[in-house]
């Protein structure tokens, strides 16, 4: 293995069988600073053809991957396969582990064995303890009582200062699924600069950054600033340790395709080792190994199926990323995500596809080791993507319903093109922006306590400051919207109050070290808040609006139920009357979110993203004046509510492009499912008719689609035998599920959800 | 309740503007013609296939009243959408020709928009269709029901497939393209000399592109319970993957492309 040259190498004195790294390539702009984007672009080859090229698993591959698949089934019967109950995880916690060592040619895991899974009491550790309990572990008492004793949690932290109108509402579920008690996620190091640049030259630009700091006055900013600069040196430190710990000196450059990727591996290995973030995404990758990989088929190191096989090898390891998490975590975000999310394909601002031959090795690992959830494959559509690799994206669709689509050409005139995707929807400058997770409010549930004077429906608890409920028997929708307009005055100001203390806490407590040293200094902080439940407010607005809805009220004068008289135009029929509304209120409640003051000065955003909350979401809403029933699920984000988008596909998503992607920077998530007939007579117009289909929602301003090709009755078929169907996948909200992986009642919601097919 | 399905706003009707009457439309891909289209499903059909799936549809009178000019609008907030992705707008039903002035008009207006149409029909009514009708419709979905007369009586209850014939020759003969359509029905349709007959003539038809062999289904059956009719294919099963190819294979014997 090239990786066994001796730890003293350093870039400045290489031994001569290694060659130099950065031979052949172009430009020089990535040369003196750290700058990756650059890089790419001096150096990329787009390709224009097909996937013919592409090669099969090799025996090797399929053979590994054999050997976890039957560590899977053991993991599904038990929740978990295994975990170290023990050992607090950080980058050089665990000695190194293989899956088969000899046969492996990408190394590293989180843990000392595949699918051990770590603990990361720093987030919080009744996290940790209800994980453990849940699968029958223990945790260790030494842990217990350090975290207790000695080291305060995030988690621990955060209940200390979050104020009285934050515990209401969380309690409440009006602002659900908050990182208050686990790693926030949602942050992606530049994991390329390691291949780049190697980690002795990114210490270097650190200590010159935190000298730079040494003329500034000792502000608080400026101390935590320093604090946290050394914090990442130390962590990089951390990661040239456990690269060698597998017999690797990454201190210098990648020299070789395997290289790249091991060393790129190995960073992000890293951040998952001390991380046990909401979302943990790779980034914008392939494109940046292909400059790699087609230097080695140039320079005959590699044929096609060896650069295959090292994407196939790299993309298992992706696979077995596992996170310790608690059975009602699972429930809310639907089986065992991990959201490592790569961003692949786009346009660059030259006007050059960033498509490469490794875009194409990355989807077909699809092929060659089955369809799967991990990584979330998300594809950067844009109309000028050649079309060679639209057309093997929507066949990749139709084969095995594992990739999203993301609307490039609305991304890159916003973040330029060097944006990779964190966790679903959530464009980010790689390296450059990092985002303050925030889950998201509930907008159903808002309109109901905007009815009923700031009282909850279901307990019927003051939760919101007490205003005059509306005393009509008949709703008016003026008089509505006003107490609906001041209830998102007090939920944006809770819910972003409820935010600034999370981050406060978890930059104190749980700090990225490692992803944070693969971002520029200063980084732009996103505070990315989200809603649920706008398909049911802007529809009970419209049937207040456009059809008579009567109130009922129970013996204290709580509204607890509505009869609806009279038809009204439901969101997801492309009918500007519905809507309109929805536009209304996704700006409306951005606006008030914008108002709110943000920890360290970040920029609010919001997405209309539920991941599968929206069940849970449902669960906790009480009867609504669309007709919908108290406990039913919600839509999936920006979805229609199911059944009532009665004109297809189209006109639903049309519906949903209308939101405007100026106030919902942080993406706008569409679901949706067809039958493969409903696309289609014969494969090839299937696969054309899919191109279309996302060219024409990408050029209508959509922002996110999910699309699933699958029969009802197949799913009804895996709920009924799930044994055969163990690599079923389905998008189920900016990521993607294993089917069989989901609860009962997740699976019945999917399967109730709008199929668009033919009748 | 029950949101509504009507994105118009009831109106008056000008003086003179052409009503149709149209039962829903939607938006869907690969099913009813090339690409994306525009589906306008117009009210009233005088067949009453027993395999019908959308009974809903038998009786003009069941569809809301729209100008020319109203369905043109609903088509117009598709119209880009149609463009980029390719595909165009079908005039479905029941029976677009049962209302040919009103389909004449809006093929037309589509046509001026420059998107791409198709005409579903059975053919039965296919004397009505004027040239200027023809001359707006860049392609016919043309449904044979069958070749056996008394098969043909059978399946549509009400008709004869003589008009559906001399339609078909003067599609051909004209020069618009058709995709023929055959509804495989076990026991109703399948018969291997009532397939032949079919193919034989849709071999005759030089301008026919494909013919589409439509497995039977019984997904329409619920909306017979709930318009109270009694649905004479309800124990009918769908066929078989092994009759399918008997019959795609009897359409490509004579050279045909059959899907």
């Amino acid at each position: 293995m090239a990786q066994q040259h001796s730890p003293a190498a350093r870039s400045e004195q290489r031994p001569t069988a290694r060659p130099d790294p950065w031979r052949g390539f172009h430009g020089d702009a990535w040369r003196d600073t750290v700058d990756v984007a650059a890089f790419v672009r001096d150096n990329v080859t787009p390709y224009h053809g097909d996937a013919r090229f592409l090669a099969g698993p090799t025996a090797r591959t399929t053979q590994l991957w054999d050997r976890l698949r039957d560590l899977f089934i053991a993991e599904r019967e038990r929740g978990i396969y295994d975990v170290d109950p023990h050992t607090p995880a950080t980058i050089t916690s665990h000695a190194p582990g293989w899956i088969d060592r000899d046969h492996e040619l990408i190394v590293g895991l989180q843990t000392d064995a595949p699918l051990r899974r770590a603990i990361m009491p720093n987030g919080g550790l009744r996290m940790v303890e209800n994980g453990l309990a849940a699968y029958g572990f223990e945790l260790d008492p030494q842990v217990r009582r350090v975290f207790t004793a000695y080291r305060k949690t995030h988690n621990a932290g955060v209940f200390d200062a979050y104020p009285a109108d934050v515990l209401a509402a969380r309690r409440s579920h009006i602002v659900t699924g908050l990182p208050d008690a686990y790693g926030r996620g949602r942050i992606i190091g530049d994991y390329r600069r390691v291949a780049l640049y190697g980690v002795d030259r990114l210490v270097a630009e650190r200590q010159a950054i935190k000298a730079s700091l040494d003329d500034r006055p000792c502000s608080e900013d400026v101390i935590r600033d320093r604090e946290e600069l050394a914090e990442q040196i130390r962590a990089l430190g951390e990661l040239k340790e456990m690269a060698a710990g597998y017999g690797c000196d990454i201190s210098a450059p990648a020299a070789t395709g395997r290289e790249a990727v091991q060393w790129l591996y190995f960073a992000y290995l890293a951040a998952t080792k001390e991380q046990n973030g909401a979302a943990m995404s790779l980034g914008r990758t392939s494109t940046f190994i292909d400059v790699y990989l087609d230097r080695d088929l140039a320079e005959g190191r590699l044929t096609e199926s060896a650069a295959q096989e090292l994407i196939d090898d790299f993309v298992i390891k992706l696979r077995i990323i596992r996170f310790l998490r608690t059975p009602e975590y699972d429930e809310l975000f639907s089986g065992d995500p991990t959201w490592v999310t790569e961003a692949i394909g786009g346009v660059g601002t030259d006007g050059r596809p960033l498509v490469t031959r490794t875009s194409f090795r990355y989807l077909q690992t699809l092929y060659n080791l089955g369809p799967a959830p991990e990584p979330n494959l998300t594809v950067l559509w844009s109309a000028d993507l050649p079309t060679g690799f639209k057309r093997f994206c929507a066949q990749v669709s139709l084969d095995t319903s594992a990739i999203q689509y993301e609307n490039d050409d609305l991304i890159r005139p916003v973040y330029s093109d060097d944006t990779a995707i964190a966790c679903c929807v959530s464009a980010m400058r790689v390296g450059k922006d990092m985002q303050y997770f925030g889950a998201r409010a509930n907008l159903a549930k808002a309109l109901l306590y905007a009815i009923n004077g700031g009282r909850d429906e279901i307990s019927g608890e003051q939760v919101a400051p007490a205003t005059p409920p509306v005393t009509d028997d008949v709703l008016d929708y003026d008089t509505v919207l006003a107490a609906f307009d001041r209830t998102l005055d007090w939920l944006a100001r809770t819910y972003v109050r409820a935010l600034n203390v999370i981050h406060y806490m978890h930059d104190k407590y749980a700090y990225e070290r490692l992803e944070m040293a693969l971002h520029d200094h200063p980084v732009h902080r996103f505070l990315a808040t989200g809603i649920a439940g706008l398909s049911v407010a802007v529809d009970s607005l419209s049937a207040i609006r456009h059809a008579q809805v009567k109130v009922l009220r129970d013996d204290t004068g709580l509204v607890t139920d509505y009869t609806v008289d009279g038809d009204y135009p439901a969101f997801g029929n492309n009918d500007d009357r519905a809507d309109a509304i929805a536009v209304d209120l996704v700006q409306r409640f951005m606006d008030k979110v914008r108002a709110q003051p943000t920890y360290r000065g970040a920029e609010p955003s919001l997405s209309v993203l539920t991941i599968t909350s929206n069940v849970v979401y449902g669960k906790h809403t009480g009867n609504t004046p669309d007709g919908r029933r108290a406990g039913e699920p919600f839509a999936p984000g920006a979805n229609p509510m199911n059944g009532r988008d009665t004109h297809g596909l189209v006109a639903a998503a049309l519906s949903v492009a209308k939101l405007p992607y100026a106030s919902a920077r942080d993406g706008i998530s569409l679901t949706t499912t067809v039958t493969p007939d409903g696309l289609g007579r014969t494969r090839d117009e299937q696969v054309d008719n899919l191109v279309g289909v996302l060219d024409g929602y990408a050029d209508a301003g959509g922002f996110h689609l999910n699309v699933n090709v699958l029969d009802r009755a197949t799913l009804e078929d895996a709920m009924a035998h799930p044994e055969r169907y163990p690599q079923l996948t389905i998008r189920v909200s900016g990521y993607a599920v294993n089917f069989v992986r989901l609860t009962r009642e997740q699976q019945r919601d999917v399967i109730s959800r709008t199929f668009h097919g033919r009748l | 309740m029950t949101p509504q399905v009507w994105p118009s706003r009831p109106h008056l009707v000008p003086a003179g503007a052409v009503v149709g009457s149209v039962h829903s439309f939607d938006i869907s891909t690969g099913v009813d013609g090339p690409g994306t289209r525009f589906v306008a499903f117009l009210a009233g059909c005088p067949l009453r296939c027993r395999f019908c799936h959308s009974p809903d549809t038998w009786y003009q009178r069941s569809g809301r009243a729209m100008t020319v000019d109203d369905l043109v609008t609903e088509i117009r907030r598709y119209e880009r959408f149609i463009k980029v992705a390719g595909g165009g707008v079908t005039l479905s039903g029941g029976e677009p020709l049962q209302q040919a002035r009103f389909t004449a008009a809006v093929l037309r207006r589509c046509r001026e928009l420059g998107l791409h149409t198709a005409l579903d029909t059975s053919g039965f009514l296919g004397d009505r269709a004027t040239p200027e009708l023809l001359d707006a419709t860049d392609l016919v979905l043309l449904d044979i029901k069958s070749w056996d007369p008394a098969t043909y009586r059978r399946v549509t209850r009400t008709g004869t497939v003589a008009p559906t014939l001399r339609f078909a020759r003067r599609l051909a003969e004209r020069g618009t393209p058709i995709w023929i359509r055959f509804v495989l029905v076990p026991g109703l349709t399948d018969d291997p000399a009532n397939v032949a007959g079919v193919a034989d003539f849709v071999a005759t038809l030089p301008t026919v592109q494909r013919v589409e062999v439509l497995p039977f289904h019984r997904l329409g059956a619920h909306k017979y319970r709930e318009l109270g009719l009694p649905f004479a294919c309800a124990d009918t099963e769908p066929p078989t993957p092994e009759l399918l190819d008997r019959v795609r294979a009897q359409f490509t014997d004579r050279g045909l492309l059959a899907l």
